[in-house]
């Protein structure tokens, strides 16, 4: 099956009087892999759960195709989903486990029913071919020696694979993925976030991924659709989610270590002033009052003449250090700082540093959080 | 070699040393173990050896003398015409209470399970024969059926048929008994047969109506049977003891008259009644017997199917 796309307008959905989706609008596009990221509670899975079909949305609609979908039963879109539990059947064996979505839909009722199934006539063909592609999808996750366990009997690497093969072996129109990799250990994890990102590229089908962690967003998808209560804050590459986040919000979740956050003042000129001097920035159409500025760990510097700042920690993580800093006598958070290993922290005088910024990679954000324009004045003094 | 020597006895008596700690050590268990084994071979073991003493005689209760006579108990059981007769009302009545009992639970059970706010009146309606003490209970099922006061027979009247004596025919009698015991155990089985669904976690259900499964059929057979497997063993076995127990209701409605005695009846009969403790005991071994083999094989037939 050709990978199709995925349209969801205005969808809303409420529980028991409280808004988990208000008004989402997202067009996925056939053959993309897009993840919806956000904390626990943001209505990610619920969002996943209105494609599936297993919840109805309140308002909106979902088309898979171009075809509206909204009212259609789940087991009538055509779509492959990948629970966080797995959701194997525990009494079949793999073979059988991967074999269901085909023997639901091309087998009739009576040849499905326990052991007088065997006798409905005329299926042997079907019943073949079925075989073969469970043997196929099979391969393609290189479990076939594990075709005739229990569930029971895999470990949880390997009971991921079963689910990812019993999603693949009908070739659905979209692939959905509920937290596939959060029951796994950090270094399975990391090499199924790999054969993840693979078996997309190879079956080029649309993928639509739920995670909170937004490692995983960031290395996999084409397109990351950032929420938070039920909104989606942002939706951009993942590029485009780290280099110009478009809200306070989107720039908090995205990033390891978090971004560093600032109290400044715009003044009546657009002048940006923080830690107790002028920034040398100023915002062309900021309003006048309080603003948060941004600056991302790697773009902090240790510089012969900026604010005087002591070093609390550093840590190291192999090819890059972090640095936890203290601005002195001001009442600015720490900061963290991230610089290779190789470079070598500059120490001041009597113990302390100055601490300089990369202006041009700064983000300012107005007291509602969005966005705001940025531009270094002439005489900057960072 | 003299530090051979040396060294020589001072192991043998580290070695005799810590023997003796554990011989003490294992009288200690052995006195903690002592109060509850005492309490099984009194309550259970004792009584059970002495059944199996009693079975070999023709004790009655309150003779002065007894003999020894063998088997002769068991093979006069074999021989008694009430027994036997017991023996298969007793199968006749389990063969329609373990499937119907089972059955209907599981039915009502996922009926029940589908109700938000009737839920706990269901749950209380189904599960109150469970608490009635039956032999009261069974009272209110003789008005029920009686022939000529019952609203059953006022019912089968007035669709103009002619009244049934359930509790006197001859060929109704152990039906009946069965109805009310089904209608007696199926609450229990259902709250079990609840407990069960609940157990089923929602990802599967769901990872099936994905798969395709649109049918209610679909899913009971794919998700929802094979997951109670655990339940149904456990609730097929309870039940099946509790069909080959019936008494209550044999004792209370029929008497055992008419040729209905069951085996527990036909065991309370010649134990109470007639005194016969040599033969009521070798009935009572025959009964044990019947009971252990029946779940043996129950527990481990199913047990491989049930538990993946």
């Amino acid at each position: 099956m050709t990978p199709q796309s995925l349209d969801l307008v205005g969808i809303g959905k409420s529980f028991g009087g409280a808004d988990v989706l208000e008004n989402i609008d997202l067009a996925i596009r056939p053959g993309e892999f897009l993840s919806l990221v956000g904390a626990s509670g943001c209505g990610k899975s619920t969002l996943l759960r209105i494609i599936a079909g297993l919840e109805t949305p309140d308002r909106g609609s979902v088309a898979i195709g171009g075809q509206d979908v909204t009212e259609v039963d789940p087991s009538d879109r055509n779509i492959a989903m990948v629970f966080q539990s797995y959701a194997l059947y525990p009494h079949m064996s793999v073979r059988q486990n991967i074999a269901t979505p085909l023997r639901m839909r091309r087998l009739p009722l009576a040849a499905r029913l326990p052991a007088i199934g065997r006798l409905v006539p005329g299926l042997e063909a079907t019943r073949r071919e079925i075989a073969s592609a469970v043997e196929d999808a099979a391969e393609a996750l290189q479990i076939r020696p594990l075709l005739d366990r229990k569930p029971a009997q895999l470990s949880g690497g390997q009971r991921q694979r079963v689910a990812l093969a019993r999603a693949l072996v009908r070739a659905p129109a979209a692939f959905l993925m509920d937290e596939p990799l959060s029951n796994l250990d950090a270094k399975l994890r990391a090499h199924m976030r790999e054969e993840l990102a693979g078996l997309h590229r190879r079956l080029g089908a649309t993928f639509v991924y739920v995670t909170h962690d937004q490692t995983e967003a960031m290395t996999m998808s084409d397109r990351v659709a950032l929420m938070e209560a039920g909104r989606i804050l942002q939706l951009g590459t993942p590029a485009e989610l780290y280099e110009r986040p478009a809200s306070l919000g989107v720039a908090r979740f995205i990033g390891t270590p978090a971004i560093n956050l600032l109290p400044v003042e715009i003044d009546g000129t657009g002048r940006i002033s923080g830690l107790g001097r002028d920034l040398g920035l100023e915002a062309p159409q900021g309003k006048r009052g309080p603003a948060t500025l941004g600056l991302r760990p790697e773009d902090l510097r240790f510089v012969a003449n900026g604010s005087p700042a002591r070093i609390l920690r550093t840590e190291h993580h192999g090819a890059d250090r972090y640095v936890t800093l203290e601005i002195l006598d001001r009442s600015a958070p720490t900061l963290t700082l991230r610089q290779r290993a190789d470079e070598e922290p500059i120490p001041g005088a009597d113990g302390t540093v100055a601490l300089g910024f990369h202006a041009g990679r700064a983000h300012l954000f107005g007291a509602d959080g969005a966005r705001l324009a940025l531009r270094e004045r002439r005489q900057a003094a960072a | 070699m003299s530090a051979l020597d040396l060294v020589l006895p001072s192991t043998g008596a580290a070695a005799t040393r810590r023997s003796r700690a554990e011989r003490r050590m294992m009288r200690r268990g052995l006195v903690f173990a002592a109060p509850a084994a005492l309490l099984l071979l009194a309550t259970y073991i004792v009584p059970l050896l002495v059944l199996g003493g009693f079975s070999l005689t023709d004790y009655k209760l309150g003779a002065v003398s007894t003999r020894f006579i063998g088997l002769e108990n068991f093979v006069q059981a074999f021989h008694d015409p009430v027994f036997r007769r017991a023996l298969a009302n007793t199968m006749l009545y389990a063969v329609i209470v373990i499937p119907c009992g089972v059955g209907l639970a599981l039915g009502v059970a996922l009926l029940v399970q589908g109700r938000r706010r009737s839920r706990p009146f269901w749950e209380i309606a189904y599960f109150l024969p469970v608490t009635a003490t039956l032999v009261a209970m069974a009272t209110v099922w003789q008005f029920l059926l009686h022939p000529s006061l019952g609203p059953v027979n006022a019912a089968i009247r007035a669709l103009g048929y002619a009244p049934v004596s359930f509790l006197a025919t001859p060929s109704l009698m152990i039906p009946t008994l069965a109805v009310i015991g089904i209608w007696q155990v199926l609450g229990f089985n259902m709250v079990l047969f609840l407990a069960g669904l609940t157990g089923i976690p929602k990802d599967l259900n769901e990872a099936a109506r994905l798969d395709g499964a649109k049918s209610p059929i679909d899913r009971f057979l794919t998700v929802t049977w094979p997951m109670l497997g655990p339940t149904t063993m456990f609730v097929v076995v309870t039940t099946s003891i509790t069909a080959f127990k019936v008494f209550e209701t044999v004792a209370v409605l029929t008497k055992g008259g008419s040729g209905s005695e069951t085996l527990l009846y036909a065991l309370y009969l010649e134990g109470f009644e007639y005194s016969e403790t040599g033969y009521a005991a070798a009935l009572t071994l025959l009964f044990l017997a019947l009971i252990l083999i029946l779940s043996i094989w129950q527990t481990l037939h199913l047990d491989r199917k049930v538990h993946y």
